[in-house]
């Protein structure tokens, strides 16, 4: 068992998958030699080849439109767009086909395709970067949207991914690409994709989050702790379809809940958790629940990225307001 | 800076008159093999016919007729393969229902019932595509799967010409240019995108010249001749399935009839031209070829035209005559398994309608 990074873990979920079936095929911008421009598919086209890892042309939409074919014809592709700035003009083929192809041939074809990207903020990077908008793709029927928060979960969850019969949206932090090993067994074990993650145990609040944002609510999660404040981290983990089940029955012991997301904070996934506990879970909340994301703004560029991002301040305050509510 | 200039012609083997210019390719030598392209011309335009009516009438919704592009259709669905994959985008009655979807389901797709895509005789073949362009990202991908397992197949797909003023369109020659892969990109120059004639959508020369940019052959065709449509896929097909070699063609036609039902062609088109285009429009040429050449009379064109309106009534009769969706069917096929979610979503539909009826 050897120590890996989020990063290191993607590359070998595919390496593990790709070894055991023929049918899984990697295509996008510089996934082949250049390995990614993270290097997430690094080393792959040297052991499985130029017809298994596809450097295409630099277009969007066909990337994912081809991605539809491959799969209606039983392959099980896993595109890559770069960024996930850069995936709008895919959406297109995702909303208006891979997400209804079922049902508009009541299960003729069917599309077994992961979309990945890499997202959010807290890189340095340039302009179109950083952006989070997980609740585009949340919103639209027929499409999963995972998002791993650790090396672990990355593994598990590309491998159940690439497993799944539908399309599936696998959006991949980022910031926490190289942050912290894991220990991991390359088993090809994969998690469920309808799951949440409860990553710690407590009896006061519960603190809600996904993707990177999951390091800040277990960092404020110990500081709290320090102050008497015994908080339960939840990872959404697959964003959709929502296990609010198990967030529901947190919140019932709990009775306080706050949501954490660096997407902006209008019309967000937190927005969707929020509403289900005002309705199902209403008789259980003590407080009202409180939402720390990013703002209805423009990403700022990457010298003031920190302002905007949901720090372990601004998580802290809002547990703390949220336990102050009587 | 002069634009340079390189001339693509029209492959035609017919003229206006229905006279043949050259001799018949090899693979249309027999009379019956005429007759079938002729068939399937006078049957998908009797179709065409009461698909409108049925919408006219209420007993459907929206839809786009073909009339004009019957030899189109009827050249690439003889020039197909079973085993090759057809992705069309919207009018292709006359291809649809050579690789066996069945009159009943196109109707019942417009009928606004899914199981109108399922076809239940043509596993492969994609579903009309209303948004434009898109199919022909689709297109690639299955022609990728074919190369990557050699399996010596190949792919058609169809759009019109507006959709070759999408990035779609675009991105999708390029790329089957860049990887060399076993599809053919037909075009359907009908002249018009809805109310927008071809002269405002490019610059270009031709649509056929677009293949230039990217490298592959391109090809311009009379589609409203069916043996020179068939004549040209054939061709392209072979490339396809031997060398995987895309290649674009453009078929030209014109659009006899409006966009859609819901749209009234009369607000912008130009009589003189459509006048013109009914004197050369597929059926009547094809007919006079026949006559000439074929001793193809009056009575057999009229048993034909019976013939063909009797399968139409029969395709309707089942079209009417099929049996509602279970109610809430349309949660089911979202997923390969159900979410909960989605679960308790139609199990409280189901509750509501059992309590309001």
């Amino acid at each position: 068992m050897a120590e890996q990074t989020l990063l290191e873990a993607v590359n070998q979920a595919f390496a593990y998958e790709m070894r055991v079936d023929e049918e899984v095929v990697i295509l996008g911008e510089d996934v082949g030699v250049n390995g990614g421009v993270f290097r997430a598919t690094d080393g792959l086209i040297e052991e499985f080849g130029d017809r298994r890892v596809v450097d295409t042309p630099l277009a969007e939409s066909v990337i994912v439109g081809m991605g539809i074919g491959m799969a209606a014809q039983g392959l099980k592709p896993v595109v890559e767009l770069q960024f996930m700035g850069f995936i709008y003009p895919a959406i297109d083929q995702i909303i208006n086909h891979a997400a209804r192809l079922r049902n508009r041939t009541r299960g003729r074809l069917t599309c077994p395709m992961v979309i990945r990207a890499p997202f959010g903020g807290g890189i340095h990077a340039p302009e179109h970067h950083s952006e989070s908008t997980e609740a585009i793709f949340a919103h639209m029927p027929g499409v999963r949207v995972v998002i791993p928060s650790s090396p672990a979960r990355a593994y598990g969850l590309l491998l159940a991914a690439i497993r799944d019969p539908d399309p599936v949206v696998f959006l991949e932090p980022k910031r926490v690409y190289r942050l912290g090993k894991q220990e991991i067994e390359n088993n090809g074990e994969a998690l469920p994709l309808d799951s949440c993650f409860i990553l710690r145990d407590g009896i006061d609040v519960t603190l809600v989050s996904w993707g990177a944002s999951i390091k800040e609510s277990l960092e404020a999660a110990s500081e709290l702790a320090q102050q008497g404040i015994d908080v339960e981290v939840i990872d959404v983990a697959t964003i959709s379809p929502l296990d609010i089940d198990t967030i529901l029955d947190s919140v019932s012991r709990t009775g306080r809940c706050v949501i954490v997301h660096e997407a902006a904070r209008s019309f967000g996934v937190g927005a969707e958790i929020a509403a289900q506990l005002a309705g199902e879970g209403i008789a259980s909340l003590l407080a009202p629940v409180i939402r720390v994301t990013g703002f209805d703004t423009v990403m700022p560029l990457y010298r003031y990225e920190q302002d905007y991002l949901p720090g372990v301040i601004r998580i802290v305050d809002a547990v703390k307001q949220s336990m102050e509510y009587r | 800076m002069q634009v340079p200039e390189f001339t693509i012609e029209t492959v035609e083997t017919l003229d206006s008159e229905g006279r043949l210019l050259r001799p018949l390719p090899g693979a249309l030598r027999e009379r019956e093999q005429l007759i079938d392209l002729y068939q399937i011309m006078v049957l998908t335009r009797v179709f065409d016919r009461e698909a409108i009516n049925l919408q006219r009438t209420g007993a459907m919704g929206t839809y786009p007729s073909c009339e004009g592009q019957e030899a189109i259709g009827a050249g690439i669905g003889v020039a197909m393969r079973k085993d090759d994959v057809f992705v069309p985008y919207y009018r292709d009655v006359a291809t649809q229902i050579q690789r066996g979807v069945l009159m009943e389901e196109i109707l019942l797709y417009w009928g606004g019932d899914e199981r109108g895509q399922k076809y239940r005789d043509q596993s492969q073949d994609f579903p009309v595509c209303i948004p434009i362009a898109t199919q022909s990202c689709h297109a690639v991908g299955i022609a990728y799967a074919i190369k990557y397992r050699a399996e010596g197949r190949a792919v058609v797909t169809t759009c019109g010409d507006g959709a070759t003023s999408k990035g779609d369109f675009y991105e999708s020659i390029n790329v089957a240019g860049a990887m060399s892969l076993p599809v053919v990109f037909v075009v359907n120059n009908n002249r018009w995108a809805i109310s927008v004639p071809l002269a405002k959508q490019t610059a270009s020369q031709t649509i056929a010249h677009k293949a230039l940019a990217v490298g592959i052959t391109g090809i311009r065709v009379d589609g409203n001749d069916p043996i020179a449509v068939f004549e040209v896929l054939d061709e392209a097909l072979e490339r396809a399935r031997h060398d995987n070699q895309p290649t674009l063609i453009e078929a030209l036609t014109y659009r006899l009839g409006d966009h859609t039902t819901a749209d009234d062609a009369s607000r912008y088109h130009d009589q003189r031209e459509y006048d013109e285009a009914r004197t050369i429009e597929p059926l009547i040429r094809f007919k006079r070829l026949l006559q000439n050449e074929y001793q193809w009379s009056d009575a057999d064109d009229k048993a034909l035209y019976d013939d063909s309106g009797k399968r139409v009534q029969q395709a309707i009769e089942v079209y009417q005559a099929t049996s509602d969706q279970a109610p809430g069917d349309f949660f089911d096929y979202m997923f390969a398994k159900p979410t909960t979610d989605l679960v308790r979503q139609k199990k409280a539909w189901l509750d509501g309608l059992k309590h309001h009826g």
